[in-house]
């Protein structure tokens, strides 16, 4: 099985931020909306929907396979336990230097909070341990983003672009 | 997807349930939870929508933006939201209370009209608390003036809204002094939208200041009109046995269920149900005879005023069709789920609108004019007779209704408590005051798929029961009460304390009493006021030992009624919060500086026993600042107040 991946279709992304919106209340204490507005500090999305020439995308860690920051990290905070698994980062080692933040092609990793520490995609692994999507997939609600194998993901695409082949033959 | 039971408390809905997915029919439940997860923005009251520099949304956790384009921070946005949804519930209750008027002023000019003043002595109680002179006029002349003056409620522009001279000096005073006095019923929803408006009113406080004074003028205006006026066109409610639930549909009868809300169009159904000719069309189609059921207010409507039994509540509505042995549905107003067309396609029920501001998908518009009421009326009953033949499967409906005694209203009480020859409320009074009660709470409002159908609404009613809370329901938390069987007098047996016991046993009242449909809630105020007016605890709602709930609740006239019980002096407690969770302040002063001005203040909490214990709580309170004894017997919940009190029989007295 190949890895699973949070694949994004940005024609779909409507900018609702909802999955900003749930991926903060995830990574809450309470796990519930009202909950997490009340903590101190505030838990912050991992997700961002960026604009670009009026165009939304949801952006967030990529999980690269030779991930740059995980690299650039002096005191092994960012890691990652094997080929298959998420990019992590623990607080605990982190010295607060900022090279992952530098390093990420996408800026997918923020500064924490409180100032302390960075912000990045776990991929849910709380969730994904019980069987349930990551926060934002399940959140969005045009299924702009899927978690699904990259095989399944590039299918689907190699699916949809022969289908626009054909119509546009047959016009 | 959650377990049936995990829906619905309620076993009728929960067999339903099954056969409902076994027949791939989708409900309520099943479109909520392709609803999850709802939007944060939407659930915090973060999003406005009100001019086109938006849609703009105030981020609560990121970096993102903390205002509008207009520079609208999250306090003023949700303002705006809820000031407007109790815009739009003010305006469904005083629509319905507006037509009613309409009814009683036709009634008033047209002899032959088919409506009829049928309770005078209300109609002349009505025009005394309105200072109409009655002496040596008819009675229709008194109607035609007391129809015009109700009328005239909607439209006025000065002065005060004429029915909040029924509420205590103490309320009309805390109205007058934070200029909240109702002036017109209309005014007071138009001046919300204005005020909503890009750009003009920009202070959370002051937005939900004329929030309340439109829902003062739903509670003690169009509220209160549509039930008074009701009483005299259709009588005031008596106590009358029934049942409830959907076991009612009756499979060898022509069954006909009205859905909605206003009385004008379900009181023709009943009359022509009854019509001599209809009765032998449906013996020659084969059927035993035509049953009549409701769901909603208008089932909480004619039984009140009928005995006709209840079908079920908001969250039955779809059920009820699926059954395959209702031949009509017969919806007016309010609540009706734009789903039915197309679940009543699926079996041979016809699915009748009749108001001329709803009209569905996939239903059969009959339109019903007052004018012609009693006519058109016989015209939906043939055809239901007509459509009995066309019945496909039917599921039976486990019968499991429950009976009740339902229609109680603040004055039948009196004479319920006092007898005949000496009405009064001395008897309620003297048992809180003695703590044989503890206090009074109101259960109402609606269902909603969130929480688990039903289940709010019995769990607290039986809580506070146990702990010798006297409880008075509306809406469809009266019909959750009554499919639960709290409505029958025997359940003060089973389920109330002792001191509670007592006194529904030297009366002879169910403990749960049963005053009607949403826009009834108004009786639940005229109840507070004569309390206050009787003596002995305090001078002031805010002073009674009483509390409010809305367990379940859903739609925007919940809202409506949520301030205007709070703005009348009482605490009450939400099982789910308004959506402006995202607005501190906001919340700090619906929770609590609102209680500075008018003695009451919202609570959200979803569990049932948890709110019944802060509503006691709130009453205790009230009793200590009453100095009244506490509870005569030992309670289950002994409650914050009394936890380190001594025991009641070493308390010297």
């Amino acid at each position: 099985m190949s890895r699973k991946i949070i694949a994004v279709d940005v024609t779909r992304c409507m900018a609702c931020h909802s999955c900003e919106i749930a991926c903060a209340v995830a990574h809450s204490a309470s796990k519930t909306l009202a909950g997490a507005l009340a903590e101190s500090p505030r838990q912050r999305p991992r997700v961002h929907v960026e604009h670009v020439a009026g165009h939304p995308v949801p952006i967030q860690c990529q999980h690269c396979d030779d991930a740059p920051c995980v690299a650039a990290c002096p005191s092994g905070a960012v890691s990652r336990a094997g080929p298959e698994e998420p990019v992590l980062f623990d607080s605990a080692r982190c010295i607060g230097c900022r090279m992952c933040v530098q390093a990420c092609p996408f800026g997918a990793i923020t500064i924490g909070p409180d100032g302390k520490g960075v912000l990045k995609c776990d991929l849910c692994i709380e969730r994904l341990s019980r069987g349930v999507e990551p926060a934002c997939v399940s959140a969005c609600p045009t299924r702009a983003l899927r978690f699904e194998d990259v095989d399944q993901a590039t299918r689907r695409k190699r699916r949809t672009a022969s289908a626009n082949l054909l119509s546009g033959e047959t016009k | 997807m959650a377990s049936h039971k995990e829906r619905s408390a309620d076993p009728v809905t929960v067999r339903l349930l099954e056969n409902a997915a076994e027949a791939g029919i989708e409900l309520a439940w099943d479109r909520y939870a392709m609803q999850e997860p709802q939007c944060g923005f939407g659930q915090l009251g973060l999003c406005c929508r009100n001019c086109l520099m938006g849609p703009c949304r105030i981020d609560p956790f990121g970096d993102g933006p903390k205002e509008g384009v207009c520079g609208a921070t999250a306090d003023i946005i949700a303002a705006r939201n809820l000031a407007r949804m109790i815009a739009a519930g003010a305006a469904a209750h005083s629509d319905h209370g507006r037509d009613i008027a309409h009814t009683l002023l036709m009634a008033a000019e047209q002899e032959n009209c088919d409506y009829q003043i049928r309770d005078e002595r209300k109609l002349k109680s009505i025009a005394a608390d309105l200072g109409i002179q009655t002496e040596g006029k008819s009675t229709r002349e008194i109607a035609r003036a007391v129809a015009e003056l109700c009328f005239a409620q909607f439209g006025q522009q000065h002065g005060e809204v004429v029915f909040t001279r029924k509420a205590p000096e103490d309320q009309r005073r805390r109205w007058r002094e934070t200029g909240v006095m109702p002036r017109g019923v209309d005014r007071e929803v138009v001046e919300i939208m204005h005020r909503t408006h890009i750009g003009v009113d920009n202070d959370h406080v002051n937005i939900m200041l004329q929030g309340i004074r439109a829902a003062l003028a739903d509670g003690w205006g169009g509220s209160m009109i549509a039930t008074e006026l009701s009483d005299v066109l259709f009588r005031a409610p008596t106590w009358i046995r029934s049942e409830a639930n959907l076991g009612i549909i009756d499979p060898e009868c022509v069954n006909v269920i009205v859905h909605g809300h206003e009385p004008s169009l379900s009181e023709m159904i009943v009359a022509a149900a009854q019509d001599r000719g209809l009765l032998a069309l449906a013996k020659e189609k084969g059927a035993k005879g035509i049953n009549l059921g409701g769901i909603c207010c208008t089932a909480n409507e004619i039984l009140m005023r009928h005995g006709i039994p209840v079908a079920g509540n908001f969250l039955q509505q779809e059920l009820a069709i699926t059954t395959g042995a209702v031949d009509a549905m017969v919806v007016d107003v309010q609540c009706v789920f734009p789903s039915l067309g197309k679940i009543a396609q699926r079996f041979h029920t016809k699915f009748i609108s009749t108001s001329p501001k709803a009209k569905f998908p996939f239903a059969e518009h009959m339109e019903f004019e007052e004018a012609r009421a009693l006519e058109i009326a016989k015209r939906i009953v043939r055809t239901a007779i007509e459509n009995y033949p066309n019945r496909k499967k039917v599921t039976c409906c486990p019968s499991v209704e429950k009976p009740l005694v339902a229609g109680f209203t603040s004055e039948n009480i009196y004479r319920m408590l006092g007898g005949t020859y000496r009405a009064t409320y001395r008897p309620l009074n003297d048992a809180v005051m003695a703590g044989r009660l503890r206090g009074v709470a109101g259960v109402v409002g609606c269902n909603n798929p969130k929480l688990v159908h039903d289940y709010g609404h019995v769990e607290m009613t039986k809580e506070l029961l146990k702990n010798d809370v006297l409880v008075a329901v509306t809406g469809c938390s009266a019909v959750a009460n009554a499919k639960a069987g709290l409505l029958a007098p025997e359940a003060a047996f089973e389920f109330a304390g002792e001191g509670l016991q007592e006194i529904c046993r030297a009366v002879g009242i169910p403990p749960v009493l049963h005053l009607g449909s949403c826009v009834d809630n108004s009786r639940i105020l005229i109840v507070l006021s004569n309390m206050v007016a009787e003596g002995g605890l305090g001078n002031s709602i805010a002073d009674l030992p009483v509390a409010g709930a809305a367990p379940e609740w859903m739609s925007e006239k919940a809202v409506s009624i949520g301030f205007y019980v709070v703005a009348s002096g009482v605490f009450t407690v939400l099982g789910q919060p308004f959506p402006v969770q995202g607005a501190p302040e906001l919340m700090k002063f619906i929770c609590g500086g609102i209680e500075k001005l008018y003695g009451g203040k919202f609570a959200f909490e979803s569990d049932p026993i948890r709110a019944a214990h802060l509503m006691i709580d709130h009453i205790d309170a009230r009793r200590a600042a009453l100095k009244l004894p506490p509870p005569m017997y030992p309670q289950p919940y002994r409650g914050k107040v009394y936890a380190e009190a001594p025991a009641r029989a070493t308390v010297a007295v």
